[in-house]
């Protein structure tokens, strides 16, 4: 029985599983997936619970209702990865040995690598909203709060769901608006980047919004450290912000486990090969979504579409073959940008995100980098595909690899 | 694509002044690059130019190089003021580091 095993159970590892013992024989291919969570969040819903339009329950579910019949599932810690033995050992001395390994294990927010971020105010004034846990503390610190300097602030690049912290500031400008306190909420966008995002014509477009709600946006601003006395962030260069509170998307690092296996770079992501998706170091590795140092956006959207080019790799790799498969960074976004809008977003490695329609040229019905009610319904929907059919791996009708028609180039 | 002279070189530039061409750097070239933008380079400048050119394919982030054991982000800062990243790379002469988000 040959062996392949799967470290991490989030998006990623999840489609690969259900993909996997679809295609291959059960009497030839034993398949085993580990993460330490029985949980599975959907991470998209978590911007929503701040503002008390999802709750927990909302964003929550067993992982054990998508791990298909016939594919083993661990829970554990992983201790690492000992690849020169193809084998990889378990908390607690269990060792899982493979043919063939898929790390999915993802990234993380670690605040612990900003000075200052995890003090006193930490979870009281101070707030991420990558975890449910901080997403629920600043629910509950929103309703009775009443108005001052909010600040959202970005640590380092790169981080997961490079749109969130503007959604996050488009829905806080609804919010207060409802509540009837926005003329004494002041919002500000701190942001490592030169401007609101990294391709021109989405900055171009998203700026606009931002001024339109009133967003003050403070790019270039590298974080070094938050002072808790005084309600400060702090640049290495010596800009000050003051804060009433401060929402944080903290430096993003991937898993503990492959800095134990000596796999990762300077944040713990693993070099992989950006077009094959097989270990830079490792032939019978391969690396899905988030913990990858591929050059796109860290994103569950990516993640489902390179789940297909690893799929047609593995099975290249199983006989010995040539890789043929070859992922184009394709990213697809929505962008909610308040009071029931979004826009869209359709980007790869070489093209930048473009205005047009998706995923039918002329028709859409998503308007890409347009604000549109339709592309809000687009996200509201997304989540019951998410869990219905995405996970699954079912096929959804759009497009593996990003498709130029439908985009406007000038 | 824009040409211009940088230290008696007819060289091909991008834009915003970064080299298309990374193997036609010179230190000569480095050092007229960096008076424009009003830089004096010292010999530190050099070691952090030399780890940015050698890191340039595995991609460039101000942590990475606060981590090179050469400088530390402060210090990478005070030799490149304003944007560290961005400068220390055009004096490099190598491609404009792409965020990629």
């Amino acid at each position: 029985m040959k062996k392949i095993l799967i470290l991490g159970a989030g998006t990623g590892g999840t489609i690969m599983a259900n993909k996997l013992r679809k295609s291959l024989d059960r009497e030839e291919w034993d398949i085993t997936i580990v993460d330490k969570h029985k949980t599975h969040y959907y991470q998209p819903g978590f911007l929503f619970i701040p503002f008390g339009i999802y709750n927990k329950q909302d964003v929550i579910k067993p992982k054990a209702n998508f791990i298909p019949a016939g594919v083993n599932l661990i829970y554990s810690d992983i201790d690492k990865v000992v690849a020169e033995e193809n084998k990889v050992l378990l908390e607690g001395g269990k060792v899982l040995n493979y043919d063939f390994l898929i790390v999915a294990t993802g990234t993380r927010v670690d605040p612990d690598e900003t000075p200052g971020l995890k003090g006193e105010l930490w979870h009281k004034e101070i707030f991420d909203f990558y975890t449910v846990e901080g997403a629920l503390a600043l629910q509950e610190y929103f309703e009775t709060w009443k108005g001052g300097k909010l600040v959202m602030s970005i640590a380092e690049l790169p981080f997961k769901c490079p749109v969130a912290p503007l959604e996050f500031v488009f829905l806080a400008d609804e919010y207060f608006t409802k509540v009837g306190i926005r003329d004494k909420v002041d919002i500000t966008y701190v942001t490592p980047l030169p401007g609101a995002f990294t391709k021109p014509k989405a900055t171009k477009m998203l700026g606009a919004l931002l001024e339109e709600k009133n967003i003050k946006v403070i790019p270039d601003f590298y974080l070094e450290s938050v002072d808790n006395k005084e309600k400060k962030i702090k640049s290495y260069d010596g800009l000050e912000i003051p804060f009433d509170v401060l929402t944080i998307v903290p430096v993003n690092k991937g898993d503990d486990m492959v800095e134990r296996s000596g796999m990762g770079d300077d944040l713990n992501f693993i070099p992989t090969d950006k077009h094959t998706l097989r270990s830079e170091k490792y032939e019978n590795i391969f690396v899905l979504g988030d913990a990858s140092n591929i050059p796109t956006s860290k994103a569950g959207s990516v993640v489902h579409f390179a789940a297909e080019v690893l799929f047609d790799n593995l099975l290249c790799a199983i006989k010995g073959r040539e890789l043929r498969a070859k992922f184009d960074g394709h990213a697809n976004c929505y962008i909610e940008t308040g009071f029931g809008k979004g826009s869209l977003i359709d980007f790869n490695y070489e093209t930048e995100p473009l205005p047009g329609t998706y995923p039918l040229p002329g028709i859409g019905p998503f308007g890409l980098l347009q604000n549109t009610k339709m592309n809000h319904y687009g996200k509201v929907i997304f989540r019951w595909i998410y869990w219905h059919m995405l996970l699954k791996g079912k096929e959804l009708p759009v497009e593996n690899h990003m498709s130029m028609a439908g985009k406007k180039k000038s | 694509m824009a040409q211009k002279t940088i230290a008696g070189v007819n060289l091909e530039v991008t834009e915003d002044g970064y080299l298309e061409n990374p193997s036609l750097w010179t230190e000569e070239i480095a050092k007229e690059i960096a008076k424009e933008e009003g830089i004096e380079l010292t010999e530190k400048h050099f070691e952090v130019i030399k780890f940015i050119r050698e890191n340039a394919e595995a991609g460039l982030t101000i942590r990475k190089v606060g981590k090179s054991g050469i400088v530390d982000i402060k210090g990478f800062y005070d030799l490149f003021p304003g944007g560290p990243l961005k400068i220390s790379t055009k004096i490099a002469g190598i491609k404009k580091p792409a965020s990629c988000v």
